[in-house]
C-alpha cells in the first residue's frame, strides 16, 4: 500500500460540487489515480462525470462551486492541493502537470492561428523554449501523435484539418509539457469508429511511453472496456461502483452497472431487441433520501429509499453503493460470529 | 451476466417488393473554392446508388465527409445533383424544379430527421406548434384534423400529449426532444424517413430507445427508413440492409448482418474491427488491417485510384483504377473492391501478387 500511495498522481476525496442555487450535483466522490494508470469515469449525461473532471481542472462553470472535499495532485514534494488553488498555482499546474482534451476539438483552437503556432506558443510560454526549438519540438510532437506530414500540418489552420486530426493536435498540445495526468472528457464521442479506435490507441501508447495517468470520461462502457485499468461508474452525482475493468464488466455488482452493460455496445451484428434503461435519471440537485437509482431499479425495496446508501468495499479495489451488496458483504461476517 | 439478447424475427420485407426510393449513379458536387484548391475537388457524392423498399430500414455508415449527409440532402431536394437520378415512388425527383419541387417538398412524403434536436427545433415553439408545423405547410387537413394528428403522432413516439403539448424543447430531456423531432417528421405520414445521425447526440440507453421506436414505426406506418449512424452494433439490431460510404462513394452494400459479419471490402472490415465492445474482442483488430506506419502511400493518391487504396493494406497495381460497385457471387450484396471478399486470404502475406 505504501508503494501505491507513493505513486499516486491524483487523489479526490469526499468531493461535493454544487451548481446554480445550491443544487448539489456531485456528492461524496472519492477516487485516486496512480501513476501510469488509466481510469474510466462512466455515466449517463447529467451523472456529474463532467462536473467532477471540471472540478479537478478548476474549470467549473461560473455557477459551479466546490462545497467540500479535497483534490490533491502529485505526492511528496510535488504535492499540490487544488481545492482552493490560486490563479498562480493553476498557471503552474494547468497545461503543465494537468492536460485535458474535450469532445469538440475545433472549439478549443483559435481559428485564426495555425495549429503549429498554437502548439509552439504553449512550449514557449510554459517551457521557455526559443522560437526554433519550439518549432522543432512541435513537429516532433505532431509526429508522435500520428499526424502525417507534420511539417505541413504545422502551417495549417484548424478549418483545414478533419475532426480526428484536430483531436490529435489537441492531444499534442495537452501532452506537450509532459503532464502527470491527462483528462479526456468524451474526447472520442464525436469521431467515427475508425478514428475513435485510433485515438484510443494513441492515448494508450502515450500512457505506456510517458507513464502518463489517464482519466477517460465517457457515457459508453464499450469505450473504456479496452482502454482502462479501472472503472468508476457514476449515477446521479455519486460513484455507484468502482473496480478493475475486467471485474466490473465481468461481474457488475450495482444494478445500474448491470443495466449499463445491457445497453452497451456489444460486438455482435445480430438483429435483436435493443435494451433500454426505463425511466429518467434524477435532475441535478434533486433531493433523494436513499439510493438515487431506486426509482429505475428492478430490485428496489423500501430499504433502498429509507436512508443514504454507503459505498460498500467488496475487496481491496472494488466497491459498490447498493443495499444488496451491503447484505452480501455482511452475511459471511454474521456466520463467522455465530 | 450474459450478453445474449433475444433474437427478433427479421422484418416483413419481401426482397421482390418495388423500391420506394431508388437512387442511381447519383453525383453531387459542391463548387470548389476559387483559391485553396487543396480543399478538395468539391465532389461530395460520386455515382452513389441506393434502394429502399417500404417497411425496410437501411443503415448508412461511413466517416465524416463521406457523402452520407449529402445523399440525405439530395433526397429531400435540398441540393441539386450533377448527374444520376433519384426516383421516389416511380417519379424522378432529382429533376424537379421550381413549383414542382416546392410542392413535392411541402407534401411531406419524404422527411428528414436531424442529429441534434436542440438545434433543429425552434426553441420558442411549443411541442404542439413544432409537431403541427409540417401539417400547416402541407395544408391538406382542417384545424381539428391537425390537432388530432398531432396527438396521434406524439402517442406513436411514446410521449403523453397531455403533459408534453405545452412544453418547449428546453423543458424536455435529450431523449424526449429527439422523440419530438420524430413526431414532427411523421406528422405528415411520410412514406420515407431519412434520419441523419438521429442518435449520435444521445447516450446509449436513449439511443436504443429511439432506434427501437424507428423499428416500430416502420411496421406501424409502413415507412421506409434510412438511418445514418456511427454505432454499428445498435444499427445491426434493427436495420435490414446497410450501405458503407467512403470518400463520396458507396464501397459496399448488402444485408447488414452479412456485411458486418463477413465484410467484402477492407474498409468495412476496418470499421467492424474498430467498433468498441464491452465483450472481449475476437476476430481481426484494426492494426491487422492498417497500413504499416511510415509506409509511403503517395502512389495511391492519384485521382483515378481506388478511394481507399491509400489506407488499404491490400492495395496493389489494379487499385490504381477505381473499381465499380459490382455484385458479389452467390450474394445479395455488392462491393467496390478489386479483392472483394478475397482479401482475407492475403492477411498473412505482405504483398499481393
Amino acid at each position: 500500500m505504501s508503494l501505491r500511495e507513493h505513486e499516486r498522481t491524483l487523489e479526490v476525496s469526499a468531493l461535493q460540487v454544487s451548481v446554480g442555487d445550491h443544487l448539489v450535483a456531485v456528492q461524496d466522490v472519492s477516487f485516486e489515480i496512480r501513476a501510469g494508470e488509466s481510469v474510466g469515469l462512466v455515466g449517463e449525461s447529467g451523472s456529474g462525470k463532467t462536473l467532477t473532471c471540471r472540478a479537478v481542472l478548476g474549470l467549473l462553470p461560473a455557477s459551479g462551486h466546490v462545497d467540500a472535499g479535497r483534490i490533491v495532485l502529485g505526492r511528496g514534494a510535488d504535492e499540490v492541493d487544488l481545492t482552493a488553488a490560486r490563479r498562480t498555482t493553476w498557471d503552474e499546474v494547468r497545461g503543465v502537470r494537468l492536460g485535458a482534451v474535450f469532445q469538440d476539438p475545433a472549439s478549443y483552437l483559435n481559428p485564426a492561428i495555425t495549429v503549429g503556432h498554437q502548439l509552439s506558443e504553449q512550449l514557449r510560454v510554459k517551457r521557455g523554449l526559443g522560437r526554433s526549438e519550439a518549432h522543432a519540438r512541435s513537429v516532433e510532437l505532431f509526429t508522435e501523435v500520428g499526424l502525417h506530414d507534420p511539417e505541413g500540418v504545422y502551417h495549417q489552420y484548424p478549418h483545414q484539418l478533419s475532426g480526428g486530426m484536430l483531436q490529435r493536435v489537441l492531444i499534442a498540445i495537452a501532452v506537450s509539457c509532459e503532464p502527470e495526468l491527462l483528462i479526456a472528457d468524451e474526447a472520442t464521442t464525436a469521431l467515427d469508429v475508425v478514428i475513435q479506435a485510433e485515438i484510443l490507441e494513441l492515448l494508450r501508447r502515450l500512457r505506456d511511453d510517458h507513464r502518463l495517468s489517464l482519466l477517460l470520461v465517457t457515457h459508453d462502457l464499450a469505450v473504456v472496456a479496452e482502454s482502462c485499468d479501472r472503472i468508476l461508474v457514476m449515477y446521479g452525482g455519486e460513484i455507484v461502483e468502482s473496480g478493475p475493468t475486467a471485474d466490473v464488466l465481468g461481474d457488475p455488482q450495482h444494478p445500474y452497472t448491470q443495466a449499463l452493460m445491457k445497453v452497451a455496445t456489444i460486438g455482435t451484428w445480430e438483429r435483436r431487441a435493443l435494451e433500454v434503461i426505463p425511466g429518467q435519471p434524477p435532475a441535478a440537485g434533486e433531493r433523494m433520501p436513499g439510493c438515487r437509482f431506486a426509482p429505475r431499479c428492478a430490485y428496489a425495496t423500501e430499504r433502498c429509499t429509507a436512508g443514504p446508501v454507503p459505498l460498500t468495499s467488496l475487496d481491496e479495489d472494488r466497491a459498490a453503493r447498493c443495499v444488496l451488496v451491503e447484505d452480501a458483504v455482511a452475511r459471511p461476517l454474521v456466520e463467522v460470529s455465530a | 451476466m450474459t450478453l445474449t439478447h433475444p433474437q427478433v424475427a427479421a422484418a416483413p420485407v419481401s426482397p421482390a417488393a418495388e423500391p420506394l426510393l431508388s437512387v442511381t449513379g447519383l453525383t453531387v458536387s459542391y463548387a470548389p473554392p476559387k483559391k485553396a484548391a487543396s480543399l478538395g475537388t468539391g465532389a461530395a457524392l460520386t455515382e452513389a446508388s441506393l434502394q429502399v423498399r417500404p417497411g425496410e430500414i437501411v443503415g448508412i455508415v461511413g466517416e465524416t465527409g463521406s457523402g452520407k449527409t449529402t445523399l440525405a440532402r439530395a433526397t429531400v431536394g435540398l441540393v441539386r445533383p450533377v448527374a444520376g437520378t433519384i426516383e421516389f415512388a416511380g417519379q424522378d425527383i432529382g429533376g424537379l424544379r421550381g413549383r414542382a419541387l416546392r410542392e413535392f417538398r411541402r407534401s411531406g412524403q419524404v422527411q428528414l430527421v436531424f442529429q441534434d434536436p436542440l438545434r433543429s427545433l425552434d426553441p420558442d415553439l411549443t411541442v404542439a406548434d413544432l409537431v403541427r408545423e409540417p401539417l400547416d405547410i402541407a395544408g391538406t387537413l382542417s384545424r381539428e384534423e391537425k390537432a388530432q394528428r398531432v396527438r396521434e403522432s406524439l402517442e406513436l413516439v411514446g410521449l403523453d400529449p397531455a403533459s408534453t403539448l405545452g412544453r418547449r424543447p428546453r423543458q424536455l430531456s435529450g431523449g424526449q426532444r429527439q422523440r419530438v423531432s420524430l413526431a414532427r417528421s411523421i406528422s405528415t405520414r411520410p412514406r420515407l424517413l431519412f434520419c441523419d445521425e438521429p442518435v449520435s447526440a444521445l447516450d446509449v440507453s436513449n439511443r436504443n430507445l429511439v432506434l427501437t421506436l424507428l423499428d416500430r414505426l416502420r411496421t406501424e406506418l409502413d415507412l421506409a427508413v434510412v438511418i445514418i449512424a456511427h454505432d454499428l452494433s445498435s444499427l445491426a439490431g434493427i436495420a435490414d440492409r446497410v450501405a458503407v460510404f467512403y470518400r463520396s462513394r458507396v464501397v459496399e452494400e448488402g444485408p447488414i448482418r452479412a456485411v458486418l459479419q463477413d465484410p467484402a471490402h477492407p474498409y468495412t472490415a476496418l470499421l467492424t474491427a474498430s467498433a468498441p465492445s464491452v465483450a472481449p474482442h475476437h476476430g481481426l483488430r484494426p492494426v491487422d488491417l492498417r497500413v504499416a506506419a511510415g509506409e509511403d502511400r503517395g502512389a495511391w493518391t492519384t485521382p483515378a485510384a481506388c478511394v481507399f487504396a491509400a489506407r488499404c493494406r491490400f492495395a496493389h497495381d489494379a487499385c490504381l483504377e477505381q473499381p465499380t460497385l459490382a455484385p458479389l457471387e452467390n450474394h445479395d450484396r455488392s462491393a467496390a473492391c478489386h479483392v472483394a471478399g478475397e482479401w482475407t486470404t492475403h492477411l498473412d502475406s505482405q504483398e499481393i501478387a
